[in-house]
C-alpha cells in the first residue's frame, strides 16, 4: 500500500468516523440523562434528513434555511416522541420504556414508508458541499471537511451546556436521581423535554450531514446508522459525551481499515463493529471512558 | 394504566406493520366465481422498491389491456416483499394458503424469488419470475418459470463487452455479498473474463459490500490503488449509484460495467454525472421493437404513463401475457398442475421483450440488449443473441 493510499484511507475513516460520532453524541446524551436507550434516535435522524429534503426540493428553499427549518421540525418531533412514548411510562420499569422505544422506532420507520414512499429519493447536494479537493493525490469532498468541524462544535457546545449552565446542572441532577432532583425544585419534565430537544436537534444535524455525504434517502435509512452509533456510544462508555465521539471515530477507523488491510473481509465490515463491541465489553464493561457505577435496582 | 399504554403501543406497532406490509390488498378476500386471482409479490418498499414499482406499471398495463381470461375477470393480488427474503417467503405463503391463487407472478430480484421457491414448489403453484436472473431461481423447480434470460448468459455477454468494446484487460469486481443475483453474476463474469483474456490475474480485485451499505470509500480506494481498467459492479441500483458517485469523488475515473438492475431512473438521479458512460446489459430497448407485441406494449405504455418503459416493465407485461396464454391453453382457472403443464409447453410466444420459449429449466432463451448511460439517459447500443 502506498503512502497516498494510506492517507486516503485515513481521510475516509475520519470522514466516516466523525459522522458516526455526531450521531452517537445524541444517543449517549439521552442515555446519560435518562438512562434510556432511545432506539428511535435513528428514526429521528431519518426524519431530519427527509425534512431537509422536502424543504429544499418541494419548497425550493435555499439550503441553509432548509437545514435550520429541518432541525427545528426534528427537534419538535423528538419532543413529541418523548411526550407520546416515554412520558406516560416515566415511573414504569425501565424495560417497559425500552420496549416502548423499540416500538416507536418501528412505528416511525413504517409510517415513513407510508408517507415518504419506499423508493429512494436523491438528496440535493448544495455546491458548497460538493467541491472535490485533491491534496497530494488524496481526494476529499468538501462535505467531509464540514463533518468533523460540526462534530467538534457540537461536542464543545454540549459539554458547555452540561457542565457550565444551570440547566446542565439540573440535567446532571436528574440523571443521578429523579426524586431527589424533584425535591430540590427541579422541573424534571422540563429538563427531560429539553434533553430530547437537544438530542433530536443533534440527530437532525447528523441526518442532514449523512444525507449530504450519502445522498440516497429511504425511510429505513436510520436503522443501520442508529445501531452503529449506538455501538459507538457503548464503546466509548454510554452516557459519556466525549466517549461517544471517541467511539464513533474508532468505529469509522476500524471499518475502513479492515477493508484497507484485509480486502477479503470487506463483506464483514458490519460484523467488525459488533465483534469489536463484544471485545470491548468483555474487557471494559462500562466502555472506554465510562465509569462503572453500581445500578440501583 | 401502564399495561394499557404498553398494549396501545403493541397495537400501534402491529397496525404499522399491517399498514405497510399489506397496504394494497384490501379487496383480496372477495370470493367470486367470475374472477381469477393472480398472485403477485414484488419489492414495493425498501432498497429495491423502484424495480418493483416499474414492474407493477407493466403488470397493471397488461391487466388493463387483457382484463379477462376464459370469460373470467383477472384480479391481481399484490403483496409487498419489502425487499426482504424472509418477507418474500412469508407473502408467498400467504398467497398460497390464504388466497389460494392458481398462479403467481414474481418477482424483481433473485434473492426474493429464491427464498419463495421452496414454498411454490411444495404448494405446486406455477410461478413466473419477471426479472430474477440467477440460475438457482428455476433449477430443480418444476413450477418456477421466468420470462428473462439468466445470469450465466448475461455475465458472459458483459465480460465479452468489457474485453472487446471497453478494451479493458484488467478488471476489479465489487459485489453485494448477501445478494444471490450479484454474487452469481460476478462469478459468471469473472470466469468468462479470465477465459477471454487468457490471464489468470485478469480480475485484479474482488471487493464486497452488504445490502444497504452507504459508505464504499474503503473499497473504492483499494480499487483506485490497483491496476484495474474497468469496474464490474452488479448490484441494486441504490448501492450502485452511491458507488459510482463515491468513485468520482475519490477521483476514480474507470468505466463502470453492470447489469439489468441498473435500468431505473433513480440510478441516474442519485449518481448524477457520475453515472455517465456506465454500460450494462438489459432485456429490452424501446428503440428496437422485437415482436408484434412490442408495438402494442410500447404504444399503450407511452399513452398510459407518458414516458418510455423500462425493460423490467416489459418483462412484467410478458409474464402476465404468458400466464394468460397458459391458462387459456390449459382451459382451466383452478387446476394448477394443468396450468403448469401448459406453461411448460409455451412455444415461441411473442412477448414485448422478445420471443419466449422455455428450456428444460423453465428459463426463457432470448437476446440481451446493451445500453449506456449518456447525457442522463439510457441509450441503446447493441443486441447480443444467445450463443
Amino acid at each position: 500500500m502506498t503512502f497516498t493510499t494510506f492517507m486516503q484511507h485515513l481521510v475516509n475513516s475520519i470522514s466516516l468516523g466523525s459522522l458516526y460520532a455526531l450521531i452517537a453524541v445524541g444517543y449517549t446524551m439521552v442515555y446519560g440523562i435518562l438512562r434510556l436507550i432511545n432506539f428511535a434516535h435513528g428514526e429521528v435522524f431519518m426524519f431530519g434528513s427527509y425534512m431537509a429534503f422536502f424543504a429544499m426540493t418541494t419548497f425550493g428553499m435555499p439550503w441553509y434555511i432548509a437545514f435550520i427549518i429541518a432541525i427545528i421540525l426534528t427537534c419538535i418531533f423528538g419532543m413529541l416522541i418523548e411526550k407520546a412514548a416515554y412520558k406516560p411510562l416515566r415511573d414504569a420499569p425501565r424495560i417497559s420504556i425500552m420496549i416502548s422505544a423499540i416500538a416507536a422506532s418501528f412505528l416511525i420507520s413504517n409510517l415513513g414508508i407510508v408517507f415518504f414512499g419506499g423508493i429512494p429519493v436523491t438528496f440535493p447536494r448544495p455546491d458548497i458541499f460538493d467541491i472535490r479537493i485533491v491534496i497530494g493525490g488524496v481526494s476529499i469532498i468538501s462535505v467531509s471537511l464540514f463533518i468533523p468541524v460540526i462534530t467538534a462544535v457540537a461536542l464543545v457546545i454540549l459539554l458547555y451546556i452540561v457542565n457550565h449552565t444551570k440547566t446542565g446542572t439540573a440535567m446532571r441532577a436528574v440523571s443521578k436521581d429523579y426524586e431527589a432532583a424533584r425535591l430540590m425544585g427541579i422541573d424534571v419534565n422540563r429538563i427531560i423535554t429539553f434533553t430530547f430537544a437537544i438530542g433530536s436537534s443533534l440527530a437532525a444535524v447528523g441526518g442532514i450531514m449523512w444525507a449530504l455525504r450519502f445522498p440516497a434517502l429511504i425511510p429505513f435509512m436510520g436503522i443501520m446508522p442508529g445501531l452503529k452509533c449506538f455501538i459507538a456510544a457503548v464503546i466509548g462508555g454510554i452516557g459519556n459525551i466525549k466517549g461517544a465521539v471517541l467511539g464513533g471515530l474508532i468505529l469509522g477507523f476500524g471499518e475502513i481499515m479492515i477493508v484497507a488491510f484485509l480486502p477479503e473481509l470487506s463483506g464483514y465490515r458490519d460484523a467488525f463493529a459488533f465483534i469489536f463491541l463484544i471485545v470491548i465489553l468483555l474487557f471494559k464493561p462500562a466502555g472506554l471512558l465510562g465509569k462503572n457505577i453500581a445500578e440501583k435496582v | 394504566m401502564k399495561k394499557f399504554a404498553a398494549l396501545l403501543l403493541v397495537i400501534l406497532l402491529i397496525g404499522a406493520l399491517v399498514l405497510t406490509g399489506c397496504a394494497q390488498k384490501e379487496d383480496a378476500a372477495t370470493e367470486d366465481d367470475n374472477v381469477i386471482k393472480i398472485g403477485v409479490f414484488q419489492p414495493l418498499s425498501g432498497a429495491n422498491a423502484a424495480g418493483g414499482e416499474l414492474e407493477m406499471k407493466g403488470l397493471y398495463l397488461a391487466q388493463e389491456l387483457f382484463p379477462e381470461v376464459l370469460g373470467k375477470r383477472v384480479e391481481l393480488i399484490v403483496y409487498d416483499n419489502r425487499s426482504d427474503a424472509i418477507e418474500a417467503a412469508n407473502v408467498v405463503r400467504r398467497l398460497v394458503d390464504h388466497h389460494n391463487v392458481p398462479i403467481i407472478i414474481g418477482c424483481w430480484g433473485s434473492t426474493f424469488a429464491i427464498a419463495a421457491g421452496p414454498i411454490i414448489e411444495e404448494a405446486g403453484i406455477p410461478t413466473i419470475a419477471t426479472s430474477a436472473t440467477n440460475p438457482l431461481v428455476t433449477i430443480g423447480k418444476d413450477y418456477y418459470f421466468r420470462v428473462t434470460f439468466i445470469d450465466s448468459f448475461q455475465g458472459v455477454v458483459m465480460a465479452k463487452y468489457t474485453y472487446e468494446e471497453v478494451g479493458a484487460k484488467k478488471v476489479a469486481v465489487i459485489q453485494e455479498i448477501g445478494n444471490d443475483y450479484s454474487v452469481a453474476l460476478a462469478k459468471f463474469y469473472k470466469d468468462a473474463f479470465v477465459e477471454l483474456t487468457g490471464d489468470d490475474d485478469a480480475i485484479v480485485m474482488v471487493m464486497n459490500y452488504q445490502t444497504g451499505d452507504q459508505d464504499f470509500s474503503a473499497q473504492l480506494t483499494a480499487i483506485k490503488n490497483s491496476d484495474a481498467q474497468a469496474i464490474f459492479a452488479p448490484g441494486n441500483f441504490t448501492e450502485s449509484a452511491l458507488i459510482m458517485k463515491q468513485a468520482r469523488e475519490l477521483g476514480l475515473d474507470l468505466p463502470f460495467v453492470g447489469a439489468d438492475t441498473w435500468e431505473t431512473p433513480e440510478l441516474i438521479e442519485i449518481a448524477g454525472e457520475a453515472a455517465e458512460g456506465a454500460v450494462f446489459s438489459t432485456f429490452f430497448a424501446s428503440e428496437v421493437p422485437m415482436t408484434k407485441n412490442s408495438e402494442v406494449f410500447l404504444n399503450a405504455y407511452r399513452e398510459k404513463y407518458g414516458e418510455e418503459p423500462a425493460a423490467v416493465a416489459a418483462l412484467a407485461f410478458d409474464a402476465y401475457l404468458v400466464a394468460l396464454d397458459a391458462i387459456t391453453r390449459a382451459g382451466t382457472t383452478t387446476d394448477s398442475t394443468a396450468i403448469r403443464d401448459a406453461l411448460a409447453a409455451t412455444d415461441a410466444f411473442p412477448g414485448a421483450a422478445g420471443t419466449i420459449s422455455f428450456d428444460e429449466n423453465g428459463d426463457a432463451v432470448k437476446s440481451a440488449v446493451i445500453k449506456e448511460i449518456r447525457n442522463g439517459k439510457f441509450t441503446f447500443l447493441t443486441i447480443v443473441d444467445p450463443f
